[in-house]
């Protein structure tokens, strides 16, 4: 049987964590005989995601639901949908966002399966990885349902790669007349910045920043590295930044070639956001915050006076 | 938002929209609490690698749940709702978490005693149930258990019920019959209006819980807690996910402490080499 992932997109373009959940689905079809991978795409007018999906390596066709009332993927839309496709496939995986958090459950109670969350690692086509206690331990966990739904942790695995053979595109045809859930309006953070989860360089900032206004001194050196901006939960409680730049638990996972901690102090819930950092950076001015016990180079300083100095070194 | 004062003997607990778009106040809203391990707690994997150490941790009542409780109680002052019934699965000691939440303003708890690990599926087969018993017109539940981390049960449950699912809610109000509910998505905000009853999951900032009062500590003891069973609700606790073994993460090999930016800008050139 094949295995059906579900495209991250904003009805223009795929993005990032799809690759990686291609990679994952890649994976785990290696521990099965004669697996393709099928990439769904729902949305509305999103004819360039598709076209973009069957550009990556791996993929045996592109299938396609097109709808005005698809525009949102509402999980109300989008699981009653994908229980009509599920069928086919021994799994089902879509990227742990918060798309992918809302829909796919509600999709696993239709089927009557379990779902598994957030997973970091392949085992076997049915056995898998995935962090618990905010990542401080590791689950191994094997599933004997029928259909697998599967939420994947983009930055444990990596990202596809596109090619120039173009799998086919089919169009499937779905409706539901469905009063329990509207759309009423969106407030998107518009940056041009990279995307936090899938940039080479973050650096955040926490409580020790003082204000929003601070931030900027974080912008400046993320000009120059190429760099996302995040913040710790504290950060974004007390107004310094918006929520969507939280990186932690129950924020946003990243694992960028390098980190670097400004004011935040490593709190546990914190480091489940970016522990898995190849470099990490902490700039504390207390020398015993915890964020110095997972720091490759830490330094010891006020960051009102390094940060200045970092965006002139660079 | 105009609020119809329906007599009592009316016994309509749903919250139904009125024909002027009014709404019902003895709407009972169901919160979902978990027992967990208290979030300031570091936690250390069992050398057997079955479980987590947890043998006299400090528990507590999941920290989203409890944001779940505030906002019931908040409704329930605003006179948007009439009872709030609050439910916890897990063994004899989830009554603590129970009781918590009777002292923050909960008016009874449903105690369904299960031992062990209870997977999603089966919890939020088991809210199903409860929900269409009580005729709940709301169910707010955490978004995520700080223990498990698996941000399940809301959607299962609204799947289950087949109700609509305001999910990582920053904000939620009712209008017009229905409610309208502000979700914390990955690129910034959005507000869905969802048909009553449904389910909604607590982000952090939905409110910032209250601490319970002595006096509310004391009333809360009289508050009344129903125990049930999994299989009084129908529901077999066997899950299809089976966990094989628990390990520590890897460990991160020790850092060093650089002595200025300039020493730290060297070696993020030449040694590690990502800038
Ligand atoms: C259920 C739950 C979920 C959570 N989820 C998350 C999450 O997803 N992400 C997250 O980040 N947190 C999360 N938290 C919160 C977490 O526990 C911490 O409270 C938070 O991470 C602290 O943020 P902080 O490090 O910015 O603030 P603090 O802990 O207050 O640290 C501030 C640091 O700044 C340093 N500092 C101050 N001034 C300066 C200066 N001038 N120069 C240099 N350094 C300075 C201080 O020494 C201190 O170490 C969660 C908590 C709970 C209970």
């Amino acid at each position: 049987m094949s295995i059906l992932v579900v495209a991250e997109h904003d009805n223009h373009e795929l993005r990032p964590a799809t690759l990686n959940a291609v990679s994952c689905a890649r994976e785990i079809a290696s521990h099965l005989e004669n697996s393709a991978i099928h990439l769904l795409v729902t949305g509305h007018d999103c004819a360039t995601v598709a076209d973009a999906g069957a550009a990556i390596a791996g993929i045996g066709k592109v299938i396609q639901a097109d709808a005005a009332f698809l525009g949102r993927q509402l999980p109300e839309d989008m699981a009653p949908l994908l229980r009509e496709l599920a069928g086919n496939y021994s799994h089902v995986l879509a990227p742990a966002s918060t798309t992918g958090k809302n829909f796919m459950p509600r999709l696993a109670a239709l089927l009557d399966v379990t779902q598994i969350s957030d997973i970091s690692a392949v085992e076997s086509a049915d056995t898998f990885v995935r962090p618990i206690y905010a990542g401080n331990a590791l689950a191994t966990v094997q599933s004997s349902d029928p259909v697998k739904v599967i939420t994947v942790r983009a930055t444990a695995f990596d990202a596809g790669e596109t090619g120039s053979d173009r799998a086919p595109i089919t169009s499937f045809e779905f409706s539901i007349e469905q009063d329990l859930s509207r759309f009423v309006s969106e407030n998107l953070s518009v940056s041009e910045r990279p995307e936090l989860t899938s940039a080479s360089v973050v650096i955040s900032g926490g409580r020790g920043m003082q204000n929003g206004e601070n931030f900027v001194l974080l912008e400046k050196i993320a000009d120059k590295l190429n760099a996302a901006v995040g913040a710790s939960r504290a950060a974004v409680d007390a107004g310094f930044a918006p929520n969507d730049m939280q990186v932690g638990q129950t924020g946003k996972i990243v694992a960028p070639d390098l980190y670097i901690a400004v004011g935040i102090s490593g709190a546990i819930q914190h480091l489940a956001g970016m522990k898995d950092s190849k470099v990490i950076v902490a700039i504390n001015k207390d020398a015993e915050a915890p964020i110095f016990q997972v720091a490759d180079f830490g330094l010891v300083a006020d960051l009102f006076k390094a940060l200045p100095e970092l965006e002139q070194a660079l | 938002m105009s609020v119809c004062v329906d007599p009592p003997w009316q016994k309509r607990h749903h919250c139904r929209p009125f024909s002027q778009g009014r709404v019902w106040v003895f709407m009972k809203i169901l919160v979902a609490v978990k027992r967990v391990l208290d979030a300031n707690v570091k936690v250390r994997v069992k050398a057997d690698g079955s479980g987590m150490e947890l043998a006299n941790a400090k528990m507590a009542m999941n920290p989203f749940c409890e944001i779940a409780v505030e906002q019931a109680v908040r409704m329930k002052e605003a006179g948007q709702a009439g009872e709030i019934i609050a439910v916890s699965i897990g063994p004899q000691a989830c009554q603590e978490q129970l009781r918590t939440a009777l002292a923050l303003g909960c008016d009874r708890g449903i105690l369904v005693t299960a031992e062990g690990e209870i997977a999603p599926l089966q919890v939020a087969k088991m809210l199903r149930e409860l929900v269409e018993r009580e005729d709940a017109g709301l169910v707010i539940l955490g978004k995520q258990s700080i223990d498990s981390d698996n941000n399940q049960v809301g959607q299962m449950l609204a799947a289950l019920a087949g109700m609509g699912q305001g999910t990582f809610a920053c904000k939620a109000e009712l209008a017009d019959g229905r409610i309208l509910v502000t979700r914390e998505i990955d690129g910034g905000e959005q507000t869905v209006s969802l048909k009553l009853p449904a389910v909604i999951t607590t982000d952090l900032r939905l409110n910032e819980p209250r601490y319970a009062s002595l006096p509310n500590i004391m009333k809360a003891k009289r508050k009344p807690i129903e125990q049930l069973t999994p299989a009084d609700l129908n529901v077999d606790t066997d899950s299809n996910l089976k966990t094989l073994r628990v390990s520590p993460p890897a460990e991160r090999a020790a850092g060093v402490v650089v002595e200025s930016v300039e020493d730290l800008v060297g070696k993020l050139r030449n040694e590690a080499r990502v800038i």
